[in-house]
């Protein structure tokens, strides 16, 4: 079952012709996701790969029956390409797209809320996959096995990192979801979490946050609350020095605000077991099953 | 991006916001003729240096003759100015401005920043100016009031009216007040801003409200459309190991360790700094080379590195849409054009990782391959330790 994203999941690529947008279709084609449209305005009528291309999202959904889209439009345009999205009628917006002003970001979200079914996954964020069954972003899917283990990362490399670690071990994952760095985003921890908990394929989680923000605390006093399965945590900028932003736009110590330790000590106070360090993620999740 | 006191007021006077009279001067003879126009008989001359702190660090004074405002600006001029926030090797003062007195009655804060929490702008107003907003904030919270902005309207006076009554500002003030934050706030949204800060924002006799001091950050994927804003960057403000990655595209931050970092990823970078640190070892930078690394960026990568002296380099990739293979053959090129002569470890994973080992092995160069993080870091901490 998993979340978000399975093998009915039909995709429509904003920005299919752009090198990242074309590249990254063809490993989602490979991968054996469901791409069902290229938007690029000005392109329509023409096709990639055999997939058909159209002026708007609007004849994507209408047309071709997208009902999830991924973003790969350059900065300036990406906010627009988002909204597009969503009034299209699909119901699910994973930003690719890394570099979207915050400002643009915030309308996004205002206008977001007219749409409350719309789940926008990102910005900056490597994607959303679901092992053997659809894989949307830029992940490496190789490194995947299905199996029964959430995965949710503000980072991408980091997420590979646990992947990697998981299924060198030979566990599985459910659904893998990269939430983003950017200080404004979509989708969040809790949101994630609570699908993973409503999810009877996922029997356990790894969760990894950076510093910046506290997006973490807030996802820990929920888990504390809410959530029942196993789960481990990790931690990325331990050694960060406050006032740098590292990165990722959202990850930056300000104010004395946003270090490591203060989300460690939340999540582990919430039954989190965190990774001693970020080799062992996934080892140490194996001793919780 | 961060832009003096002196730009950031000049741009909030473009938005009608009150700020005093001042004049940019990179020379005693400078400040003496920018106090000549300013006229008057009180003078402030302040450090410009991209950090806070400025006044208890000796960089911000009043002159009460045009002949201290000279005096004051040839002392200030070139040296080393140390405060909470520069380090303590402090940062040299390049330029100075000149400033006309103020008619201080009393000093409040005022900020503006993007709250990733409310995906919003919030306004902080707090009646204790001239302290830090985090001093306040741990000692005396009640005195810091927050505005939350909603987007689609911006900031509505009555809110101000709300915030100015729990503070217990009144008459006039609040008027003035209103003005100030309704003009600040377009300016923050007009110019892509990611903090605006007013410390003191002062109240004069009259129960006016002026910005004494200016700081404005913006947001650096915004500035492609802000040219005017762009032109301001000072490089000589900022790190050059810095500048020259961010031309390359590459994301570095210089750090006190020894060993050097090579990482793709913002996530993994951090992580591979932690992962050293838990090792006993400390790290000399966070570098993250990004997805689409070629040759050219992972020789600059390495340049970068070796000229912050490092001890030994580790590179710690997990290829996804980067190729192990691209990766193995910049550093093969980079040692070649490099002469490399720091230990060099490395550990690959993920994309096309068998074809990676094998060109390194083939080059000939000696790397110390690590099969994982913990791997590949203990291996680093111990190469460090050996060269001592």
């Amino acid at each position: 079952m998993a979340i978000f994203v399975d093998k009915d999941t039909r995709l429509a690529v904003q920005g299919i012709t752009g090198s990242a947008g074309a590249f990254h279709s063809r490993q989602m084609l490979e991968y054996g996701t469901q791409v069902v449209a290229g938007v690029v305005p000005g392109k329509g009528g023409q096709t990639f790969e055999g997939v058909p291309i159209f002026d708007t999202m609007a004849e994507a959904v209408e047309q071709a029956g997208a009902n999830a889209s991924v973003v790969f439009v350059p900065p300036p345009f990406a906010a627009d390409a988002i909204m597009e999205s969503a009034a299209a009628g699909v119901s699910l917006v994973v930003g690719i797209t890394e570099g979207i002003p915050v400002l643009d970001m915030m309308k996004a979200r205002i206008f977001l809320q007219d749409y409350p079914d719309v789940r926008l996954v990102g910005p900056n964020c490597p994607g959303v996959i679901t092992p053997g069954q659809c894989k949307i972003g830029i992940m490496p899917g190789h490194i995947h096995r299905p199996g029964h283990v959430g995965v949710v990362s503000r980072s991408g490399t980091l997420t590979y990192e646990a992947v990697g670690q998981l299924t060198a071990l030979g566990i599985g994952q459910s659904t893998c979801v990269g939430i983003g760095g950017d200080p404004i985003n979509g989708t969040n921890f809790i949101d994630v979490l609570s699908a993973f908990q409503a999810d009877p394929e996922t029997e356990a989680v790894i969760m990894i946050g950076e510093i910046g923000g506290s997006a973490e605390e807030d996802a820990a006093a929920w888990v504390k609350a809410n959530f029942t399965k196993p789960i481990v945590g990790f931690i990325a900028g331990k050694t960060a020095p406050p006032g740098k932003r590292m990165g990722h736009a959202g990850a930056i110590i300000s104010g004395g605000k946003g270090t490591a330790s203060e989300k460690e000590k939340a999540m582990s106070e919430a039954g989190i077991v965190m990774s001693p360090n970020p080799s062992e993620m996934a080892s140490t999740l194996k001793k919780l099953l | 991006m961060n832009i003096h006191e002196y730009q950031a007021k000049a741009l909030l006077r473009d938005y009608g916001i009150p700020v005093p009279r001042g004049h940019v001067a990179f020379s005693a003879e400078e400040a003496r003729s920018a106090a000549d126009n300013l006229g008057g008989s009180l003078w402030v001359v302040k450090a410009q240096i991209h950090a806070g702190g400025r006044g208890k660090g000796g960089g911000v004074k009043l002159a009460k003759s045009k002949a201290e405002v000279e005096a004051l600006a040839k002392t200030m001029l070139g040296m080393q100015l140390v405060t909470k926030q520069t380090g303590p090797e402090g940062k040299k003062v390049q330029r100075i401005y000149i400033e006309e007195g103020a008619d201080i009655a009393r000093e409040l804060y005022l900020g503006m920043v993007v709250d990733r929490q409310t995906s919003a702008v919030t306004v902080m107003l707090s009646t204790e100016g001239g302290t830090e907003i985090e001093e306040v904030a741990a000692e005396n919270p009640d005195a810091i009031v927050k505005i939350h902005v909603h987007p689609g309207v911006g900031v509505q006076p009555f809110q101000v009216r709300d915030a100015a009554k729990r503070l217990g500002l009144e008459g006039k003030l609040v008027r003035s007040l209103t003005s100030f934050i309704t003009k600040l706030y377009t300016a923050f949204v007009d110019l892509d801003c990611s903090l605006a800060e007013v410390n003191p924002l002062v109240v004069t006799g009259a129960q006016e409200v002026i910005a004494l001091d200016a700081k404005l950050n913006f947001d650096s994927n915004a500035l492609y459309r802000h040219p005017k804003v762009a032109d301001l960057r000072d490089l000589t403000e900022e790190n050059p190991s810095e500048v020259a990655a961010s031309a390359h595209g590459l994301s570095y931050i210089k750090l006190d360790g020894d060993i050097g970092c090579l990482v793709n990823g913002a996530g993994l970078a951090m992580a591979t700094m932690d992962i050293l640190k838990y090792f006993g070892g400390e790290p000399a930078n966070f570098l993250d080379v990004g997805g689409s690394a070629t040759t050219e960026r992972v020789t600059e990568a390495f340049r970068i590195l070796l000229g912050d002296h490092v001890k030994a380099i580790f590179v710690n990739i997990f290829g996804g849409i980067m190729k192990c293979d691209t990766l193995a053959n910049g550093l093969v090129e980079a040692a070649r054009t490099l002469s490399l002569d720091v230990p060099l470890i490395v550990r690959m994973e993920g994309t096309n990782v068998a074809l990676g080992k094998q060109i390194l092995a083939e080059s000939g160069l000696e790397i110390t391959s690590a099969d994982s993080m913990a791997d590949g870091a203990e291996k680093a901490v111990a190469a460090v330790r050996a060269g001592r």
